[in-house]
């Protein structure tokens, strides 16, 4: 679709230098409250996490056997406490930094390790590719459910093995992305002329492919980030994760399980912050998506 | 058609074998010598030795995987650390549960998946649209897990409606479907949004081809059109179906474990906290053929369906 269909007419008469691409993108952001929104949780749940030295009212790991699984609204425990007597909002401020370390690296991972990898097999092709994308098949063998917790059942409990074995889940996801979008992108005549103009092939991977394979790779792997926070959260909640006492949203939703018959409002609250930030995420990944007009 | 069916299970069979290694060094991957773990503590040096070679541990890793693979192939899983049971039993019973509630909640979510994303795409931008992309946003981001609880909490706890855990001890179709409510709709959630977003998307590109405008425009009924629209779709559909019932046979470990629901994941589970890794291994190993051969399916069914795929 032309973007100027877009463009309400008083407004497309004021345009006169056409918008280059990122303008364009962040002219349909703006557009776009869904997404806006999606972020302005995000950048809370960022903050929050990151001041949470500074923002909670208790020590996340002190309790009180008297104060124990204390409704939400309880005076001075605004959340309530945990079946420790630890205060909820302090646990859920601190927590919030192990879910989103968890969930955003082995994303990130993926995005350097896997880019490398796809871009490779699919610029040089031949055997490289072949070697490449059949390593990569392997891995698709197993759900990625039940890869992260085969791999971290094996490694054993905490955070370090958390991150390896969601890495070794997404790195395969983004290699495939990468791999078809530089064997689309590599095709294209502006490539064939590149060459024929007597580039080489790092000017020309520089210059003219990566600059057209990293918006799919992005929003890609945006998309992943949700499903990485809710593994972990998971990986945790089957004492596979972050060990005890840390606090983090997963292992909490499972330490609280069992009080779920004293009060049923407070053990889901760490469930509702995994949600939340879960989906916020994909909000902001699809708006990401639709404004750059990537088809996934 | 038969070539293209006999190249993918060509390709099917260094995939199985590369998750096989995969399998294989989860031995090696976990921390400690897997022998000494399971020797009793007073053991000497000379007898742990000497079950190191009986078990064949002393011999190079290739070695050592082909003659497990060997076993592997016909049928011999091993024995379980914990009950020293053959694990090809243990996995069987407990594929038959999972089995059970991958189905029912597959179906659960392909029937209303695919009404709801049909649906939505005939009425783009309606409420029905907004609604269906509601759901399918809250399905692909809830934790699921978190979903079985808060289902517990409202049936079980608050309600008293149905039970919260394992499958029924008594006899009777009734106790069994009370049992596997929960998780169903729990598991149920995730291939959900995934069904519904690719079946709007899908019919909506057909919608948007030109034969579509012409059937309209020639007068057809809007029923008539629907019918054409769905055949069209059917490949992608029939696709994300194959693929979500496979995700949901591995990816229900953490439902099991909510509802101490007695399949693999359970299995699994259990596997994973008694350090049992014959059966971390058994599990894996078949849930991974499973996942392989059940898209090998999907593939060659979409050839059936929609005959150009071969050709490319």
């Amino acid at each position: 679709m032309a973007i100027t269909t877009a463009l309400p007419e008083e407004l497309a008469a004021r345009v006169t230098v056409p918008m280059s691409y990122w303008q364009t993108v962040a002219w349909r952001l703006a557009r776009d409250p869904a997404t806006l929104i999606a972020g302005a949780v995000l950048v809370l749940i960022v903050l929050s996490a990151v001041l949470a030295p500074w923002l909670a009212p208790y020590d996340p790991n002190a309790g009180s056997i008297r104060l124990r699984l204390a409704p939400v609204g309880a005076p001075a425990h605004l959340l309530g406490t945990d079946e420790q007597g630890r205060d909820m909002l302090s646990r859920l401020l601190w927590g919030g930094r192990m879910t989103l370390v968890a969930g955003l690296t082995p994303v990130l991972v993926a995005l350097a390790l896997g880019t490398v990898l796809g871009v490779l097999a699919g610029y040089v092709g031949g055997l490289t590719n072949t070697l490449v994308m059949r390593t990569m098949d392997v891995f698709y063998a197993f759900p990625a459910v039940l890869l992260a917790i085969a791999i971290s059942g094996a490694l054993g409990p905490g955070l370090p093995n958390t991150l390896l074995s969601l890495s070794i889940v997404f790195v395969p996801r983004v290699v495939r992305v990468a791999e078809s979008a530089t064997v689309q992108v590599k095709g294209l005549e502006y490539i064939a002329a590149a060459r024929a103009s007597g580039s080489g092939v790092l000017p020309i991977m520089r210059h003219h492919l990566l600059a057209n394979v990293l918006g799919p790779i992005l929003v890609f792997a945006s998309t992943q980030v949700s499903l990485c926070i809710i593994l972990a959260a998971g990986l945790s909640f089957l004492g596979l994760g972050v060990t005890p006492p840390a606090a983090e949203w997963g292992l909490m939703l499972n330490t609280l399980r069992q009080s779920i018959y004293v009060n049923a409002i407070v053990p889901a609250l760490p469930g509702v912050a995994i949600f939340v930030t879960s989906m916020a995420f994909n909000l902001l990944s699809d708006g990401l998506r639709d404004a750059m007009e990537i088809r996934a | 058609m038969w070539t293209y069916a006999g190249r993918r299970l060509l390709l099917a069979i260094p995939t199985l074998l590369g998750a096989s290694i995969i399998v294989f060094a989860m031995v090696h991957l976990a921390p400690g010598d897997p022998i000494a773990a399971v020797m009793p503590a007073e053991s000497s040096q000379a007898e742990i030795e000497a079950t190191k070679r009986a078990y064949g541990f002393d011999k190079p890793l290739p070695v050592q995987y082909l003659v497990w693979l060997g076993r592997v192939a016909q049928g011999d899983l091993g024995r379980s650390i914990a009950t020293r049971r053959a694990v090809i039993l243990d996995v069987r019973d407990a594929l038959a549960n999972s089995l059970v509630l991958a189905l029912s909640s597959s179906l659960l979510a392909f029937a209303l998946g695919v009404a709801l994303g049909l649906l939505a795409a005939f009425r783009q931008g309606r409420a029905l649209d907004k609604l269906a992309s509601a759901i399918a946003v809250v399905g692909v981001s809830v934790p699921h897990y978190w979903a079985g609880i808060i289902l517990i909490i409202i049936f079980s706890v608050q309600l008293n409606w149905l039970p919260a855990m394992g499958a029924a001890d008594d006899p009777g179709v009734l106790p069994y479907l009370r049992h596997i409510t929960l998780p169903t709709v729990a598991l149920a959630l995730i291939p959900l949004g995934v069904i519904t977003r690719v079946v709007r998307s899908a019919a909506l590109d057909i919608l948007n081809q030109e034969f579509v405008l012409a059937l309209r425009a020639k007068g057809l009924a809007a029923r008539r059109v629907f019918a054409h629209v769905v055949k069209n779709a059917a490949p992608q559909i029939l696709t994300v179906l194959g693929l979500q019932f496979g995700f949901q046979l591995g990816g229900s470990v953490l439902v099991e474990a909510v509802f101490s629901w007695p399949g693999t994941g359970y299995l699994l589970n259990l596997a994973i906290f008694q350090r049992d890794i014959p059966v971390l291994q058994g599990v894996i190993l078949v849930l991974a053929t499973f996942f392989v051969l059940l898209n090998l399916a999907v593939d060659l069914l979409q050839t059936v369906v929609d005959p150009r795929i071969a050709r490319h």
